[in-house]
């Protein structure tokens, strides 16, 4: 039978929001690159919750921009209604999300695709992976290519897989089980194998979704009204905040009631998963309205939001009532619910089961340690959520690019980035569900906070490739100015003179003593930068973003002082690499379940190792004497 | 690990000896030294001190100003101390030695001033690791080195989580289950922010913290560097008069101290005797016999036994095994509640009254939650069954394992140390409220507070929070 054969730089397995982030990397840094998926119409398909960001994901979406990523920019685009959440409490957990119309949110990153240079889209399953067997290194094998199920190969230095849900995917509402992937889409059913006799190890991990509902027959004048922030954020760096000022639509907000757990609780027996016919690990954080009623048993009711899931349909998604009872069970609870007495239902909820990994076969650069040239993101990696997503893909793109091009690959600390606490709790941490990101995940959340993403990783994306001279040069200017504010307020004394204490009496705050400086006067609650515009006389005018910068710094000083000595503390053990092809039964002293863990991670550096659970600091001291040993032997070796 | 910060340890083993050496290493390791090591005349002089050369002088209890007249107040030790320069010392390190008189006392004072003063209590082994790592120690070495953290630390390890039985344990453990909630209560509503909210929170998390630290400034306060340890545990003898606790004493003491006569109530007063029982410090008090009485001198006494009996931490209820068991053994055995304690069985040589099953039945009708008190049939005349008294008081604070003082010692420091810096991260959080901070705030603090307490009981902290937030709060979509 006569078969196509392509060359391309980079193949890229899945469009959901890894692989279009990976994709739009790849083709970016110049490697001809496609992308494939089992159907054009569902790139960038957001089949569950429809919004971008939140706590902590709003987060990782800035960086990702600041990176040079599109999920941002696309969101902006697209969203309906935006709100900040957190924006009483302190600037570090402040977040953006962002409701999102999906089919906008989809056509437009479509779009993007489609007129990328060096990008090609092709609808057709992938079924293999291709490799071979390399005698160096500690990876015993190197990728060579794919090849579709069609049979055409596409030779290639890189493949990134992004399969999300799709590998062997079965979703199940009550009894009724279909073998598709999420929204009755095609399952990917023949990667699997392939993976496995790469001697890639697979686990099934599982997540729901709620019901979509026909927005005419819900009675909104029973809930409560859910308003869109007066000035909205953008996520993008780059997208100018006037522009993104417009009309929003509403969610709604309603709840459960104990005949709604009733329902539930006599319907158990009918749910895949106390029935155990479910074996997948469900997600904690995302539990289905039967795991609340039974697990928070005391509790009386739950919270339900209604959100639109875009401006040109009448489909509203129920949130916070996902779950796999069978259809008659959930048309009777969903009724239980104020304002859903006559609720007509579009889609069912139902919960999904797929092959995915146990991120720990991966280096921090997401490429798989035994498979040179192998690199994944997203919920194969066992992650939830588009934002985590979007974030592995992004940096799974620019790795693999960086390998192709044979460049230092970016990887992203701890200290620096909520990306680089997502990555390594993933490479190093045992997930026994999907993983979400979390801000009390990250140690130094001070420090990463969504507003100074931008001076935290614009110079890396820059480094890399995906930010434009004119955006760093940017950059440079504005971190000119916040350092010069600082500076100016930091040395600007005001004297206890009257007119002085006249304005803080005027303020509610009390009079000086002796002579300060304004970031002593900022540093009071009761005071702002803005509020002080009266007695600051010499002030400049600046852009917000750059006061916005300047009052954090000042206001959380100590705070952020105390972080910085931590990060410095940290970073020390990050620097401190262990080589690659360490023999570890040849370190003594090492306790057997310590020496075990270390042979299985294999980590990159002392910091990893004494992240492992099962390696005590004792271990890690232990590892360090044996380093500095094997770097003296290694010398002497040289030298004879 | 890693850090390089200056750290202190006690240099030569922790038994009384007639010299003692506390090593101070690390970057500040001068700068610490200078602020509790005076000369002669009061100066601070390690700092112009050459390397390698001795200079005499006196350690004082804190970090005290040059300028304070009554510096010489605080001196707790006559000493030589000796500054050496890196790379010429052990750990290749700058590293200040003060060789002091050599009671644990004295150098465990020693210690904790330098812990004060900016040092951080040594890790096991860390003096050795540093040496290798600055190439003091050569490759051949290497191996040793390793064997040393590894057994030290298992054996730290150990001895810190024995020698936290019953109420410490289980109070830190207690103390930290409650941080870990307020953590998870935080983290959970700044993770979703639309189910839970921390409206009025912070005046709920106030009252929380101003608990808390009222709980570990008492546990700090009894437990303060092992008071057992430096005044010895201490143990009170109670029972009816005549019974033999002054003959227990004496046997004990080795000299005739409390007049022992065979008329009840002769001991009218308190005795204190300090003794140490296979390296075991005990503090032992002799209480008038306990029983009704109407004689004012003794009256006074009994009442004293009742206090003394509430403060110990060792009660040795002796009971006189020759005559039937009564209404004052009753009101006597009823002290013990739930003290650590031992009941004597005395007099055995003469008649058997009292069975040892007898007495057990009657212990388990007045404390009937307590099975773990020893009863021990002993003859102080005869002599016999001391040997079982003391194994039994061994078994009691030293699981029948630690033989080595120093190591509790340590462990206490270190105890104290995790202790220390906990309540000061409290103290933070309750500024934060009161200055208005925003929630995220409390969190961080809290978070050192629950990790520090986790060094006490050999716990890290993991996902701790992670785990707590998804098993106590009911999270979104």
């Amino acid at each position: 039978m006569p078969q196509i054969r392509e060359k391309v730089d980079v193949c890229v397995i899945g469009a959901g929001h890894a692989g279009c982030e990976a994709a739009l990397a790849c083709a970016r840094l110049g490697l001809e690159t496609v992308i494939f998926t089992v159907s054009v119409d569902s790139i960038a398909l957001m089949p569950c919750n429809p919004n971008i960001g939140g706590s902590s994901k709003g987060h990782l979406v800035r960086e990702l921009d600041a990176l040079g990523g599109e999920m941002g920019k696309n969101i902006d685009k697209t969203f309906i209604q935006s709100k900040m959440l957190n924006a009483s409490k302190g600037p570090a957990v402040h977040s953006l999300r962002a409701q999102a119309d999906k089919a906008d949110y989809s056509r437009e990153m479509r779009r993007i695709l489609e007129n990328q240079e060096h990008l090609s889209i092709r609808q057709i399953e992938v079924c293999e992976i291709l490799w071979e067997e390399i005698a160096a290194g500690p990876a015993r094998k190197k990728v060579t290519g794919i090849k579709t199920f069609t049979g055409t190969v596409y030779e290639c230095k890189a493949v990134i897989l992004c399969t999300g849900t799709y590998l062997r995917a079965r979703c199940l509402c009550g009894e009724s089980i279909t073998y598709t992937g999420p929204n009755g889409l095609q399952a990917a059913n023949h990667l699997t194998s392939s993976l496995e006799e790469m001697g890639i190890e697979l686990q099934r991990f599982k997540t729901g979704t709620p019901a979509r509902m026909d927005g005419r027959s819900l009675d909104y004048s029973k809930m409560e009204e859910q308003f869109g922030d007066e000035r909205i954020v953008p996520f993008s760096f780059s997208t100018d905040p006037d522009s993104v000022q417009k009309d929003q639509v509403s969610c709604w907000l309603t709840y459960t009631n104990e005949r709604t757990h009733d329902i539930i609780r006599e319907n158990l027996d009918r749910s895949p998963i106390y029935a155990g016919i479910i074996e997948g690990t469900g997600p904690r954080y995302c539990p289905s309205i039967e795991d609340k009623v039974v697990k928070f048993a005391e509790k009386e009711r739950h919270q339900v939001f209604i959100e639109p899931e875009g401006l040109h349909t009448n489909e509203m998604y129920i949130s916070g009532m996902s779950s796999s009872l069978p259809e008659d069970v959930q048309l009777a609870m969903y009724r239980t619910v104020p304002g859903l007495e006559n609720c007509k239902i579009v889609k069912n909820a139902y919960a999904i089961e797929y092959d995915c990994i146990n991120a720990r076969q991966l280096d921090p650069t997401l490429e798989f340690k035994a498979v040179s040239g192998l690199f994944s993101a997203g919920q194969f990696n066992g992650s939830s959520g588009y934002e985590e997503a979007a974030a592995q893909g992004l940096i799974a793109g620019i790795n693999a690019a960086m390998s192709v091009l044979g460049k230092e690959p970016l990887i992203l600390d701890r200290s620096e980035s909520y990306i680089g606490v997502l990555i390594d709790d993933l490479v190093t941490k045992d997930n026994r569900e999907p993983y979400r990101m979390m801000t009390s995940r990250a140690e130094y959340r001070l420090l990463l906070r969504q507003d100074n993403a931008d001076l935290r990783l614009r110079e890396k994306g820059y480094r890399v490739g995906l930010i434009g001279r004119e955006q760093y040069e940017e950059l440079l200017e504005k971190k000119r100015m916040i350092d010069k504010e600082i500076d100016r307020l930091k040395n600007t004394f005001l004297g206890a003179n009257r007119e002085i204490q006249a304005f803080l009496e005027s303020v509610g705050s009390s009079p000086l003593k002796t002579s300060v400086s304004l970031a002593e006067l900022i540093c009071r609650p009761e005071l702002s930068y803005e509020g002080l515009a009266k007695i600051d006389k010499d002030r400049k005018v600046l852009p917000e973003s750059v006061i916005e910068q300047v009052e954090i710094e000042i206001k959380y000083e100590g705070y952020i002082a105390r972080q910085l000595r931590q990060v410095e503390q940290f970073k020390k053990t990050e620097k401190k690499l262990i080589p690659p092809d360490l023999d570890y039964d040849k370190v003594p002293s090492l306790r057997i379940e310590a020496r075990q863990k270390l042979k299985f991670f294999r980590p990159v550096s002392i910091g990893q190792a004494s992240r492992i659970s099962g390696v005590s600091p004792a271990d890690v001291s232990v590892l360090l004497v044996f380093l500095e040993h094997y770097a003296r032997c290694g010398k002497e070796e040289d030298q004879g | 690990m890693l850090q390089e910060n200056t750290i202190a340890a006690i240099a030569t083993g922790m038994t009384d000896s007639g010299i003692g050496i506390v090593r101070i290493s690390g970057p500040d390791a001068v700068t610490v030294g200078d602020k509790f090591f005076r000369s002669r005349s009061g100066k601070a002089v390690l700092k112009t001190s050459k390397s390698h050369m001795m200079r005499y002088g006196f350690i004082l209890n804190d970090d005290i100003p040059q300028t304070d007249p009554d510096w010489k107040d605080h001196i707790i030790d006559e000493v030589m101390a000796v500054v050496m320069y890196a790379p010429r010392s052990f750990t290749g390190e700058d590293t200040v030695e003060i060789q002091c008189h050599g009671g644990v006392l004295v150098m465990q004072k020693i210690l904790e001033t330098s812990l004060k003063c900016g040092a951080r209590l040594a890790q096991p082994g860390e003096f050795t690791k540093r040496a290798f790592l600055n190439g003091r120690i050569d490759l051949s070495r290497a191996e040793a080195v390793m064997d040393v953290i590894r057994s030290r630390n298992e054996y730290a390890l150990s001895a810190s989580v024995k020698q936290l039985r019953g109420d410490l344990y289980e109070i830190v453990r207690q103390l930290r289950a409650e941080i870990l909630y307020e953590i998870a209560f935080i983290e959970a509503a700044l993770d979703d922010p639309e189910h839970i909210s921390l409206h009025e929170y912070p005046e709920r998390l106030r009252g929380k913290v101003t608990d808390l630290l009222g709980r570990i400034k008492k546990l700090l306060d009894t437990a303060d560097n092992g008071r057992m340890m430096k005044e010895g545990i201490a143990t009170v003898l109670i029972g009816k008069p005549n019974a033999g606790k002054s003959s227990l004493l004496n046997l004990l003491v080795g000299q005739e101290r409390a007049i022992v006569t065979d008329v009840a109530g002769t001991t009218r007063d308190i005795l204190e005797e300090y003794i140490s029982l296979h390296g075991i410090g005990l503090k032992i008090i002799d209480t008038a016999g306990i029983r009704e009485t109407q004689d004012t001198v003794e009256k006074i006494g009994v009442e004293r036994a009742r206090q003394y009996a509430e403060e110990a931490d060792l009660i040795v209820f002796v009971a006189d095994g020759s005559v039937p068991l009564d209404e004052n053994d009753r009101k006597i055995l009823s002290l013990i509640r739930d003290k650590r304690a031992i009941v004597l069985l005395n007099k055995s040589d003469l008649k058997d009254i009292v069975p040892e099953e007898k007495m057990n039945a009657f212990l388990h009708e007045i404390l009937p939650d307590r099975k773990d008190i020893p009863v021990i049939r002993t003859s102080f005349k005869g002599n016999t069954g001391i040997t079982d008294f003391e194994d039994a008081v061994k078994e009691m604070f030293l699981q029948g394992e630690l033989s080595h003082n120093s190591e509790i010692a340590i462990t206490n420091l270190r105890h104290k140390e995790a202790l220390q810096n906990s309540y000061e991260s409290l103290l933070l959080v309750e500024q934060s409220i009161d200055n208005g901070m925003e929630e995220d705030f409390y969190s961080i603090d809290l978070t050192n507070a629950y990790s520090e307490l986790g060094k006490i009981i050999g716990e890290e902290v993991n996902d701790d929070v992670v785990e707590e937030i998804f098993s106590k709060f009911c999270m979104g979509k």
